[in-house]
């Protein structure tokens, strides 16, 4: 098994000081190198917090984070800057020569296939398009460690469908940890290595996705695995609130 | 494009609907209708005597004035002596207003301690002022350029104020993680940010400049648009009054002008603006 480049060790996050109860409780968390992990969870189960502090945006104040020097963060809405043509926020931040950082960001831009808007405005962007260009901007990072917070999440159905393959194409041909928060199941078991589910700030499940890829929603395989999560998750497969049923 | 019946789905689609009249391209020529016909009717009862020439002058009187005293000088001199004064005045009030703004805006220190001051201080009319600075500066050229100064700082400190104060935290966000330095966080991101609202109080300064100007010229003047106007009542020269106040409309209408210009150029990534193109 390759090094970790992420390793949380009862990581613990509490919002209104520190007697208030935990979102996040004593996470324990190690993903090794060029894993590709999904994070799934009810909204509000934590999610995005757990997020924010691998991004090193949250100072970690109870238990230890070790994270990787190289990170980038793609995020659910594009938070590209308006006022910068498109390949300048890619380069955003970028270290060294102008003219080499320039080259870097438009073999990026090439890679999310978004060479013709380079010199384009933000704002003038497709709701996908921006998001490609944030998936440029991280790439451009050669981060050892991606996370995604449902980047999807806001494209319409056929969209998301096409930056799902490119999300797993650019993985396997750069091959950075991804942590990538999702609330779709499916969409966790067509990319994913491994899933992990979040809920009442711990995590309840971690299962490993050991189906071939390119992978296959018809497969018998895959409709177990996602009626487990679904389960895990406390829907059942009508997308009933199985919990609420029960009682 | 579509053509001249209007269906319900070109509407749907938000097709703008032609204009009745006038062809687009004399759109901007239809805007002077009305002003052109008040023009007309003002002449023609100034011609018929309806009203007194000697409380209104006719506008070819007033167009003649104008003439005359361009052909004098006497206008390019006053002008220059007044926009000397907005000059001075402004780049006073935008040096102040800039450094005190980029003070508050970035640290919390320059907040507390200029932020609630300026603010108190803004509760008051400026141009109520007027007698403490001629008792403190006299009736001279100091006060009139203090004037404005004083009326066009307020804007710009309080719009580039509320422009970086305003900025998407979730841009900061992103510039920190995409390992952006303090330096080049506000470089990139605050500063740029915050320009579309400090440009808005760049021509509301424009404003209370002319304002200021206005007044100040009134206090004792030898030089100046404002002299020439009073120098005008003196002497019941309605014609010259409408220049000096025609004139004072023509600088405001640049200013805003060059404003926009400006904005078109520095804000071209902005959707209204690029709508125009
Ligand atoms: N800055 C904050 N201050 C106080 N409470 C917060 C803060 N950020 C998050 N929370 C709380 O922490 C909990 C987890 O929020 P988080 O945003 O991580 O959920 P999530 O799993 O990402 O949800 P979603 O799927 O809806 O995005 C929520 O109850 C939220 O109200
Ligand atoms: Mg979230």
């Amino acid at each position: 098994m390759p090094d970790p480049v992420l390793r949380l060790s009862r990581f613990t996050r509490r919002f209104h000081g520190p007697a208030a109860p935990p979102v996040l409780d004593r996470l324990d968390l190690t993903i090794p190198a060029g894993e590709f992990v999904a994070l799934l969870g009810r909204s509000g189960s934590g999610k995005t917090t757990l997020l924010r502090t691998l991004a090193g945006l949250d100072p970690v104040t109870e238990g230890t984070a070790s994270l990787p020097a190289r990170r980038a963060v793609v995020f659910q809405e594009p938070r590209l800057l308006p006022w910068k043509p498109v390949w300048r926020n890619v380069a955003l931040g970028l270290p060294g020569e102008a003219a080499v950082t320039r080259q870097r960001a438009l073999a990026a831009l090439q890679e999310v296939e978004l060479s013709h808007r380079a010199t384009a405005w933000p704002l003038t962007l497709s709701g996908g398009e921006a998001q490609r260009v944030g998936l440029a901007r991280a790439l451009v990072r050669e981060p050892e460690l991606l996370l995604l917070d449902e980047p999807f999440a806001a494209l319409d159905a056929l969209t998301r469908l096409r930056m799902q393959s490119l999300v797993g194409e650019l993985w396997q041909r750069h091959r950075p940890a991804v942590l990538l928060v999702t609330h779709d199941v499916e969409e966790a078991l067509l990319l994913a290595d491994r899933v992990l589910v979040l809920a009442a700030g711990r995590l309840v499940e971690d299962l490993a996705v050991d189906l071939p890829r390119p992978r296959r929603r018809a497969a018998a395989a895959f409709d177990t695995l996602r009626v487990r999560l679904l389960a895990t998750l406390g829907v059942d497969e009508n997308g009933h609130d199985a919990t609420a049923r029960a009682a | 494009m579509s053509g001249q019946s209007l269906s319900v789905p070109a509407l749907a689609r938000g097709t703008p609907p032609r204009r009745l009249g006038l062809p687009r391209n004399l759109g901007a020529a239809r805007r002077f209708v009305v002003p052109v016909l008040l023009l007309l009717l003002w002449q023609l009862a100034a011609q018929s005597g309806l009203v007194s020439t000697r409380l209104l002058a006719p506008p070819s009187a007033i167009a003649a004035a104008a003439w005359q005293l361009i052909a004098s000088g006497e206008l390019g001199y006053h002008l220059a002596v007044s926009l000397q004064r907005v000059a001075i005045g402004l780049s006073i009030a935008l040096v102040a207003g800039v450094s005190l703004g980029l003070l508050a805006g970035l640290s919390r220190l320059g907040e507390d301690l200029v932020d609630a001051t300026l603010q108190m201080l803004r509760a008051l009319p400026f141009l109520a002022l007027v007698p403490l600075l001629i008792l403190w500066l006299g009736i001279g050229e100091a006060t009139k350029i203090a004037l404005v100064a004083l009326g066009a700082a307020f804007p710009i400190y309080l719009t580039l104020f509320g422009g970086i104060r305003g900025v998407d935290p979730k841009l900061l966000e992103a510039g920190r993680v995409f390992g952006l330095s303090r330096a080049g966080v506000i470089r990139h991101i605050i500063l740029p940010g915050a320009l579309p609202q400090a440009l808005v109080g760049l021509r509301y300064a424009l404003g209370t400049a002319w304002l200021s100007l206005v007044v100040g010229e009134q206090i004792n003047a030898t030089a100046g648009i404002g002299y020439l106007v009073m120098d005008a009542r003196e002497f019941l020269r309605t014609d010259i009054i409408l220049v000096g106040l025609a004139i004072y409309a023509l600088l405001g209408l640049g200013a805003d002008q060059l404003v926009r210009m400006i904005e078109r150029k520095a804000l071209a990534w902005r959707p209204s603006v690029l709508g125009e193109r």
